[in-house]
C-alpha cells in the first residue's frame, strides 16, 4: 500500500549532500577533532583571563600556595653554625650576614651568603649548606697571618700570599711575626718569607725587611746594619752574605751597610770608628780594596 | 608537396584541444590525489563507483600488460546504484531530477568509501553519436619518426564538417603507416620518409555534454573525462583477442542501444540507436494496461523472447489497486508477455544490424558480437540474437575488477566497469599530442639556446 503522502525523495538535499562531503574532508575532520576543541578552550581561557582582577586572584592564589609550602616547619632554618672561625671572625660574620631566624630555606641565597662571607679579609674560603634540623652550616677557613706590614695606612697583618688579614694596633701585639715595611711589600710577601727562612743564624738580629722602591728588599738588622739585596736573586745574595758572615764574622764588625745590589761585587760601608781606625793604621791606599 | 604543419589549426580544434586537455589534466590530478568517481548516467539507473589509485604499480610488468590486465593499480572502494530520474534516451531531460539522482548515488558511494571525491568521469550514450574516419599524411623532416612527427600527422588529418552544435568525444589514432608499411601501432623511432595515419573520431551533441557538465558541476564534482558508453562497455566486456581481431560490442541500455566496433584494440566505429529496455517496459505497460513499475517488475521476473509450450500454461498475476475486482485479478500467460516483448527486442536488434551493416562490419576478419548492458539479460536473447546478428553472438559480462561488489558485476554495469578501465589506462587521443603551432615558443627558446652554444 503506497500512497503519495508516504513518498519520500531518497535524494539528499543540496545541503545534506554538501555537509556529508564536508565531513569527509580530512582537513575539516582534523579541524573538528583538534582545531575546534583547542580554539574553544583557548577562547574560554582567554575570556577568563581578560579580566585583570581574575588574573590577579590567580597569581595571588599561586603565590599563597607557594608561601604555604615554603613556610612549613620542615623548611625552616632556625640558627646558623659557623665552624672554623675564631671568635672575632665569628662575630664579624654574624654581623655582615643579617639573617632573621627563623627563615625559610627557600628564601636563603646560599651562594650570596658564601660570597659575602668570602668578602671578609680574614676568610680564605667558606662553604655554606643547610644541615638537617634547620641549621645553616657555614664552614670557614681563616687566613693565617704570617707577617706584619707597616704600610701607609698603619700596621696590617698579611697572610703568606700578601692578602690582608686584619689591622694591628701595635707591633707588640704580634711580636712573633716578622715585620715588613715599604710600599709594594704586600705584593712580594712570599719572597720576604723565603728570605726569612734562609736567614738562619742572623734571624734574631733582623728587625724588619724593607721594600725599597717597590722593587727590592733591604734587610734591616739591629745595630743600624743593613743588607741591600738585588732585585733578582735576592735569596742567593742573602745566602752569600750569611756565608761571608760565618767565615769572616762580617756582621759582627763595624759595618753599616752591606751592599749586594751588584751581586758580583759586594760593597761594604764601614762605621765611622772603623774608618778612623782604618785611616790611623794608614791602610788607605788609592785603589786598594 | 605542401607540408601541413604550418596550417593554422581551426578555432573549433583549438577549443576541443582546450576542453579535452583540461579534462585530461583534471583526470591526471584526480589520479595523483588517488580518488576518482566513475558515473554511469543511464536512462534506467545511475551507477557511481569510487576508485582508489594506489600509485604506480609495484608489481612487475611483463610485456606491456601488467598482472590482472593492468588493473591492479586501482581498486573500487565505493559503489552505489540508484534509479535514474530525469534522464530520457540517454540524455538529461530534467536537470534538477537528474542532479538529485546523481547526488543520491554519489552520496551513497562516498558513504561506502568513507572518502570525498572531487572528480568524476562520466559516460555518454545518447546525443546521436556519429563516427568518422580521418586520414592524414606528411613527409618526414628527418629520417626517424619523432613524437612531433606524430603530432604533425595527426594535425594533418582534415577534419570533416561534423556540423554545428556537435563536439568531439573521442579522436583516437587507430593506425599508422610508414612508407608502404601499414598497421603500425607506434611509429616513433622508426625510419621512413612518409608517415600516414588513420584516426577515428566520434562526435556527439554539444548540448548533451554541456548538460552533463552542468549537472555534474551542480553536484560539486568536476568532470575529469567523458567516454562513449559503448566504448566503455567494449573495454570491459570484450576479451583481449576479440578486441584485437575485431568485434562489436552492443550495449543494450534502458533508453539507448549503443554499438561500438573494435579492431586492433581500438574503437573504429561507434553509433547508438535510441531504443532500449525502457521501450519494452512501455510496450508491456500499454499492452497489458498496467502501471510502468508493475510492467518493469513483470519484465524482469517473467520476461523472455522465446516462447515454448510451457509458457502458455504459465499464468502471471498482473495485480492492481483500482478496487475493481475484475481489473485487479487479471492474469496473462507468459506467451502473451513474450508476444509483446519479442517484436520490440527484434526491432532493437534489427536496428543494431542496420548500424553494423552501415559500418561495414561484414568486412572484418572476425565478426564476433557481444551483447551487454542491462537489457541483454533478457532470457532467450542468446537464441534470438543469432537469428538477426549472425552466428557469433555471445552475452558479455564485464571484467572483474578489484573490490567490485557482487551486486555490481552484472551485465548492466559493463559501461561503469569500462569507465574504470578508461580512467586507469586511457588510450592516446589526438589532444595528447602537442599541436605543432603551439610549439613555437619552445622552438624559439631552443633556437636561443643554440645561438648561445654556438657563440659562446
Amino acid at each position: 500500500m503506497q500512497s503519495l503522502s508516504r513518498f519520500r525523495d531518497p535524494a539528499p538535499s543540496r545541503w545534506a549532500y554538501r555537509k556529508q562531503r564536508l565531513m569527509l574532508t580530512p582537513a575539516f575532520r582534523f579541524f573538528l577533532r583538534a582545531g575546534l576543541p583547542f580554539s574553544v578552550v583557548f577562547l574560554a581561557v582567554a575570556i577568563y583571563l581578560a579580566n585583570g582582577d581574575r588574573r590577579a586572584t590567580l597569581v595571588e592564589g599561586a603565590a599563597e600556595m607557594r608561601r604555604q609550602i615554603e613556610q612549613r616547619p620542615e623548611f625552616q632554618v632556625r640558627l646558623m653554625a659557623i665552624d672554623g672561625a675564631s671568635a672575632g671572625v665569628d662575630e664579624d660574620l654574624r654581623e655582615i650576614l643579617p639573617l632573621d631566624f627563623p627563615v625559610s630555606s627557600f628564601d636563603l641565597d646560599l651562594e650570596g651568603i658564601r660570597k659575602r662571607a668570602e668578602e671578609l679579609d680574614a676568610v680564605a674560603s667558606a662553604s655554606v649548606r643547610i644541615r638537617s634540623g634547620g641549621v645553616l652550616q657555614l664552614d670557614v677557613v681563616e687566613r693565617t697571618p704570617s707577617v706584619v706590614w707597616r704600610g701607609r695606612r698603619g700596621l696590617e697583618l698579611l697572610d703568606g700570599e700578601g692578602h690582608r688579614v686584619a689591622a694591628l694596633a701595635h707591633r707588640t701585639d704580634r711580636p712573633d711575626l716578622p715585620l715588613l715595611a715599604g710600599d709594594g711589600a704586600e705584593d712580594a710577601v712570599p719572597e720576604a718569607l723565603e728570605l726569612l727562612s734562609v736567614a738562619g743564624l742572623i734571624e734574631p738580629r733582623i728587625r724588619g725587611i724593607l721594600r725599597v722602591g717597590a722593587r727590592r728588599w733591604d734587610i734591616v738588622l739591629d745595630r743600624d746594619q743593613r743588607i741591600l739585596l738585588p732585585e733578582a736573586g735576592a735569596v742567593a745574595a742573602l745566602e752569600r752574605v750569611i756565608a761571608m758572615d760565618e767565615v769572616q764574622d762580617l756582621l759582627d764588625r763595624d759595618v753599616t751597610v752591606i751592599d749586594m745590589r751588584n751581586p758580583k761585587r759586594p760593597t761594604l760601608r764601614m762605621g765611622i770608628a772603623a774608618v778612623e781606625a782604618f785611616r790611623d793604621a794608614g791602610l788607605f791606599r788609592h785603589g786598594a780594596n | 608537396m605542401p607540408v601541413s604543419f604550418d596550417m593554422e589549426p581551426t578555432e573549433t580544434m583549438r577549443d576541443l584541444y582546450h576542453s579535452q586537455r583540461t579534462m585530461r589534466a583534471l583526470r591526471r590530478a584526480a589520479i595523483q590525489r588517488g580518488v576518482v568517481a566513475v558515473l554511469d548516467i543511464g536512462t534506467s539507473k545511475i551507477a557511481c563507483l569510487i576508485l582508489r589509485f594506489d600509485g604506480p604499480e609495484r608489481t612487475r610488468i611483463t610485456d606491456g600488460v601488467g598482472p590482472l590486465a593492468g588493473q591492479s593499480s586501482f581498486r573500487v572502494i565505493g559503489a552505489a546504484t540508484t534509479r535514474s530520474r530525469g534522464v530520457r534516451l540517454g540524455e538529461i531531460d530534467a536537470m534538477g531530477e537528474a542532479e538529485r539522482a546523481i547526488r543520491t548515488a554519489v552520496q551513497a558511494a562516498q558513504k561506502m568509501a568513507m572518502v570525498r571525491v572531487d572528480h568524476a568521469i562520466v559516460c555518454v550514450s545518447g546525443g546521436a553519436p556519429r563516427s568518422y574516419g580521418l586520414a592524414g599524411e606528411i613527409e618526414l623532416e628527418a629520417d626517424v619518426v619523432a613524437e612531433t612527427d606524430v603530432a604533425r600527422v595527426l594535425a594533418s588529418c582534415d577534419v570533416p564538417d561534423y556540423g554545428e552544435g556537435r563536439e568531439v568525444l573521442h579522436a583516437q589514432p587507430v593506425n599508422f603507416a610508414l612508407d608502404h608499411r601499414t598497421g603500425l601501432g607506434d611509429p616513433r623511432g622508426q625510419i621512413g620518409t612518409r608517415l600516414a595515419c588513420d584516426m577515428h573520431m566520434l562526435t556527439a551533441e554539444t548540448v548533451l555534454i554541456q548538460n552533463l557538465l552542468h549537472c555534474v558541476k551542480r553536484c560539486d564534482l568536476e568532470l575529469a573525462g567523458v567516454a562513449f558508453s559503448a566504448y566503455a562497455s567494449g573495454l570491459a566486456s570484450l576479451v583481449e583477442d576479440e578486441q584485437e581481431l575485431g568485434a562489436a560490442c552492443v550495449d543494450m541500455g534502458g533508453g539507448t542501444t549503443s554499438v561500438s566496433v573494435f579492431m586492433k584494440k581500438h574503437m573504429i566505429y561507434g553509433d547508438a540507436a535510441r531504443l532500449g529496455g525502457d521501450h519494452v517496459t512501455l510496450d508491456i505497460s500499454k499492452g497489458l494496461q498496467v502501471p510502468l513499475n508493475v510492467a518493469e517488475r513483470i519484465k524482469t521476473f517473467h520476461g523472455g523472447v522465446v516462447a515454448t509450450g510451457m509458457d502458455d500454461r504459465d499464468m502471471i498475476e498482473l495485480g492492481g489497486e483500482t478496487g475493481d475486482w475484475d481489473h485487479d485479478r487479471r492474469t496473462v500467460s507468459r506467451s502473451e508477455l513474450i508476444g509483446i516483448i519479442r517484436p520490440r527486442v527484434e526491432e532493437v536488434l534489427e536496428e543494431v544490424r542496420v548500424r553494423l551493416d552501415a559500418a561495414g562490419f561484414d568486412h572484418l576478419p572476425s565478426q564476433q558480437i557481444v551483447l551487454t548492458g542491462g537489457a541483454s539479460q533478457m532470457p532467450g536473447l542468446d537464441v534470438l540474437a543469432p537469428k538477426i546478428l549472425g552466428q557469433q553472438v555471445r552475452i558479455g559480462r564485464p571484467l572483474r575488477v578489484h573490490g567490485l561488489p557482487q551486486a555490481a558485476t552484472g551485465a548492466a554495469f559493463s559501461s561503469a566497469v569500462g569507465l574504470c578501465l578508461f580512467a586507469a589506462h586511457p588510450q592516446d587521443e589526438w589532444w595528447d599530442f602537442e599541436i605543432p603551432t603551439e610549439r613555437y615558443p619552445s622552438r624559439s627558446l631552443r633556437r636561443a639556446v643554440k645561438w648561445f652554444k654556438d657563440n659562446w
